[in-house]
């Protein structure tokens, strides 16, 4: 069974038909890309994913259980974490709060436990959750950032923090969203390692990219997505060859 | 021991001990929005009137029962609070300048139903009796500051500050780290207003009087100018911004009707020289450390037990 499966999922804005009855199951322990064209519906399909939208039609389920129609907190905590395209840091605090920020479904103290923060428990799940948080840190590379403000990181290594953070939700699916978008050739080539090395530890990624060679070279599977509609699924190879794909990148007759 | 403070106190100037009081209801007051628009980013225009629920509810039930004083502190803050979460449920969903709005009205309609309720004496105002406490009550005002402060320090850099500091940053965000929008902006109203009816009872009875009119809009932006001058967010920020608009009328008296133009210049100039408020964006305990050459204290470091 896969971890992550869409069936028909439709949502209409209006008249238009952002995501169209797509159709797409994401297998545990894998990567997945999702690629397309501008406008296509990719980053819709992580709202509708995430909770932030509800589907028109269809369902979405994950582990087996149905999440679709749920409240974005909750399904965040059923163990899906991920990034945002326009980067969504919390950009005054430090880098070590965004991630303990990240690690809020890991902890249970609250208001009382707060205000009698010497109370030996307390202080023990905090440091618990600060030793996580400097995991998470250490996977992408960043612990050495602790307590700077995210804010002031450059670009690439905002990305980067954005991973841990999502990493530090202790996830089963991490799904990010353009992860590369703005990175120079070897900043991506670190990602590409970065993206191997999360899967080597048993979490599933499922990516969207615009890149084509990073996408190709990373992912074990690829679906293309235009105006809404999936039009292929299959490995790299099958994608590359594949004439609707060629032709939604780069206009009919190419293909030929 | 009750009766050598009460000694204390009435060694004191009583005009200097009035500032001094005024000072520490003030830094309640400002703690409290500071918990609401500091760290969890909803701009509230109406502190003044959960000021007052816990004003009449706290000379209420000096007038009514004998409640021990800090009991009576208690329920006050406790009952603000409820009306407190009762209104940020149904504003939740709002951001920005219609929340500003809401939280304005209703104000608005707290200050008309107590002007038209028998039982806080209608426009008349009421009397308040002085409380049923050993402690007199400058003390006891500064006592609950302190533990205002302290409170709203360690809240800070807990799990549960975190979260209204990942609601202030980016809702979006903060949802998708699996943070209950609602639980949380609820939490904040009830511990904002719970700090607003504490600070509210105390005025009531430190002043033995209160009339609805007391609790203006001029009185919550009065607070809110104390959270912007010091730095939102900020606790050390609060604390200075809230002494320095408590004493400032006292100090600009001479001025009389012109001081006004005096906070108006003052909140341009801060806005041009420093648009973060006086100590906004300045963490107190890791600039002391920088200067000491240490590295701010973590539990862990480097995934490393500390201790």
């Amino acid at each position: 069974m896969a971890l992550l499966d869409l069936k028909n999922v439709t949502i209409r804005f209006g008249g238009l038909t952002a995501v169209d009855s797509v159709n797409l199951q994401v297998e545990e322990g894998t990567i997945q890309a999702l690629i397309g064209p501008n406008g296509a519906g990719k980053s819709t399909m992580f709202n509708l994913i995430t909770g932030i939208y509800a589907p028109t039609e269809g369902e979405i389920s994950f582990g087996g259980e149905r999440i679709s129609g749920g409240e974005p907190y909750k399904i965040a905590a059923r163990g899906i974490g991920r990034t945002f395209q326009n980067i969504r840091l919390f950009s005054t605090l430090s880098v070590l709060e965004n991630v303990l920020i990240g690690a809020h479904t890991r902890g249970k103290v609250g208001l009382g436990g707060a205000i009698c923060k010497y109370l030996p428990w307390v202080r023990r799940e905090e440091g618990a959750l600060q030793e996580w948080a400097i995991e998470c840190l250490k996977q992408v590379d960043l612990v050495h950032r602790v307590y700077e403000p995210a804010g002031s990181l450059p670009y690439g290594e905002q990305r980067r923090l954005e991973i841990a953070r999502a990493l530090a939700i202790k996830p089963r699916i991490l799904l990010l969203d353009e992860p590369a978008a703005g990175m120079n050739p070897q900043e991506k080539m670190s990602l590409m390692q970065m993206i191997r090395g999360i899967r080597e530890t048993g979490l599933t990624v499922f990516l969207v990219e615009h890149d084509m060679k990073f996408v190709m070279g990373l992912s074990d599977r690829i679906a293309v997505l235009d105006y809404g509609v999936k039009i292929a699924d299959g490995t790299p190879l099958e994608v590359r060859s594949n004439d609707r794909v060629i032709e939604a990148y780069l206009g009919k007759g190419a293909a030929h | 021991m009750g009766a050598s403070l009460q000694n204390l106190v009435a060694g004191m100037d009583p005009y200097f001990l009035q500032i001094i009081v005024n000072i520490g209801i003030a830094i309640i007051l400002a703690l409290g929005l500071n918990i609401i628009t500091g760290l969890t980013g909803q701009l509230s225009l109406g502190h003044a009137a959960f000021m007052s629920i816990g004003a009449f509810v706290g000379a209420l039930l000096t007038i009514k029962t004998g409640l021990p004083f800090s009991l009576n502190l208690i329920l006050a803050g406790s009952i603000t609070a409820l009306v407190g979460a009762m209104i940020g449920y149904p504003i939740l969903r709002l951001t920005g300048d219609y929340l500003a709005i809401c939280t304005l009205g209703f104000a608005e309609i707290v200050k008309v139903v107590f002007l038209n309720l028998d039982i806080t004496n209608k426009a008349l105002g009421l009397s308040v009796p002085p409380a049923h406490s050993s402690i007199p009550m400058p003390i006891m005002v500064w006592i609950c500051a302190i533990l205002a402060i302290v409170a709203v320090t360690f809240l800070q850099n807990s799990r549960f500050g975190r979260a209204l500091k990942a609601i202030r940053g980016d809702e979006i965000a903060a949802e998708s780290m699996g943070i209950n929008l609602a639980r949380y902006k609820i939490s904040s109203f009830a511990l904002g207003t719970f700090f607003a009816g504490i600070g509210g009872a105390l005025y009531a009875h430190f002043l033995g009087y209160i009339n609805p009119s007391d609790f203006s809009f001029l009185k919550s932006v009065d607070i809110l100018s104390m959270i912007v001058l010091g730095g939102l967010g900020s606790v050390p920020g609060a604390v200075i911004g809230a002494s320095v608009l408590a004493a400032a009328p006292e100090f600009l008296r001479f001025m009389s009707q012109y001081r006004m133009l005096v906070y108006g210049a003052l909140l341009v100039f801060l806005m041009v020289f420093r648009p973060n408020g006086l100590l906004g964006g300045v963490n107190f305990v890791d600039l002391v450390l920088r200067k000491l050459g240490k590295k701010p204290q973590l539990a862990v470091r480097n995934g490393k037990k500390g201790e």
